[in-house]
């Protein structure tokens, strides 16, 4: 048992290659999806009713499909349509779509759920509207919905796991090469795992940071 | 795709569904009985179920399948792909529903059970009478949230040869070189089951503020 931990050490390059592509791809796709998800979400509590229609029909659908079916249709789907992506394209774009559903629907409850009257006091106080944004609705809207985003940006790490059925070099595709290589499956993937486990606790971390930050302001 | 493929797919979406319930009728009390556990602050125990709770919350059904499948012969244990699966969702929807129980077993008001041991009740007809019909309602939106969020994960049971409405859809497009058709059927039998246990879930939710109103 000991020496296979030690094969897996002989192969910590790989497997730390492999930590960091899914470190990667779950920060560029979560913050990818935050900021489609800023898009959305005013989109979806529009007074134009084609326009909240539409993006609540996206936003349902993508809750509704499972992550593994929709980076299949990304990558073997969409040539059919014309367009030819390579994996690591693939699997940020359905990574990054695929959650900005969520962002929005996280971002929207927030939203609703802040109080009215800092907002009127700051167009009273005659904010434009990019300033009242920023300065006033922006701020206590990131700490209120700070823990949710942050489970989201778990769900989004263990998603790209995933992913190694595209071929992309992850942390689950560097374990499953290991494991092929040597063949020591349970050292490979009890690694992976609490590799995975590691940047979750990272992300828990940062989250009741925040949250110690919101409760101080309050 | 022709008939025939249409049919290997609704066999895929029997075999998603079996094994999606037969996860949840298994996860469900383990679930529950992690969750007393740790609220019950057993010694050692709940520190090891802390721990593995959260292990699991972190783990990928991927990674978690693959672990179980390839290192269990490794020790001995000969195991087939739809036993793997089963123990993979398993593990994973019982960590979860642990959360989902022990919250409402915190919130549980101390005042019931102490009138409940007032008036004699032993420790498990207090449980069984008094605070599992209450948590289980409290629970309920939740648990089933726990629901939807397993059928989302199952199409990764196709990796180790679980035939289910992902790996017929791949199959098909495989076979008939336009991967698209297939997998929108997929996205069409996943979908209607998906948003069933979300109207479920707000449904139920609806209800107890009602209730709650009227009470």
């Amino acid at each position: 048992m000991i020496h296979d931990f030690g094969i897996v050490w002989s192969e910590r390059s790989l497997l730390l290659s492999g930590l960091g592509n899914t470190t990667i791809l779950s920060v560029l796709s979560a913050v990818a999806a935050l900021l489609l998800g800023f898009v959305l979400t005013p989109a979806l509590m529009s007074k134009q009713r084609w326009l909240a229609g539409a993006v609540r029909g996206f936003v349902d659908v993508m809750r509704c499909v499972p992550f593994l079916l929709f980076a299949y249709i990304v990558y073997y789907g969409w040539p059919s349509l014309g367009i030819r992506l390579d994996n690591w394209t693939s699997g940020l774009i359905a990574l990054t779509v695929y959650n900005a559903a969520y962002m929005a629907e996280i971002l929207r409850g927030a939203w609703t759920a802040q109080p009215r009257e800092p907002i009127e006091a700051g167009v009273a106080f005659g904010f434009s509207n990019v300033a009242l944004f920023r300065r006033i609705v922006l701020p206590p809207l990131l700490l209120a919905a700070g823990p949710v985003i942050g489970n989201q940006i778990i769900q989004i790490i263990k998603d790209s796991a995933f992913l190694t059925i595209i071929a992309l070099p992850e942390l689950t595709h560097a374990a499953s090469s290991i494991q092929s290589r040597h063949y020591v499956p349970f050292a490979a993937f009890i690694t992976a795992v609490f590799l995975y486990w590691g940047l979750c606790l990272v992300i828990e971390a940062g989250v009741s940071s925040i949250d110690r930050l919101a409760a101080a302001r309050r | 795709m022709s008939a025939g493929d249409m049919l290997a797919m609704l066999g895929g979406a029997v075999v998603t569904v079996t094994l999606s319930l037969t996860g949840i009728l298994i996860g469900l009390p383990i679930g529950l009985g992690l969750a007393v556990l740790r609220w019950a602050d057993v010694p050692v125990i709940a520190r090891i179920v802390t721990v593995y709770v959260s292990i699991l919350r972190a783990t990928p059904l991927v990674t978690l399948l693959l672990l179980l499948f390839f290192a269990l012969p490794n020790i001995g244990i000969a195991i087939d792909p739809i036993s793997a699966a089963i123990l993979a969702l398993v593990m994973n929807t019982a960590a979860f529903n642990c959360e989902v129980w022990r919250a409402s077993l915190m919130n549980f008001p101390k005042d019931q059970y102490e009138a409940a041991q007032s008036v004699g009740m032993g420790a498990g007809l207090r449980f069984r009478r008094i605070v599992l019909p209450q948590i289980a309602r409290v629970s309920l939106p939740g648990l089933v949230n726990e629901m939807s969020l397993l059928i989302k994960v199952t199409p990764v049971l196709a990796v180790v040869g679980v035939v289910d409405i992902t790996r017929a859809a791949v199959r098909i497009g495989a076979e008939t070189y336009d991967p698209l058709p297939p997998l929108l059927v997929a996205v069409a039998l996943y979908a209607p089951i998906v948003f069933a246990l979300v109207s479920l879930q707000r449904w139920i939710e609806r209800r107890q503020v009602m209730a709650e109103a009227a009470a």
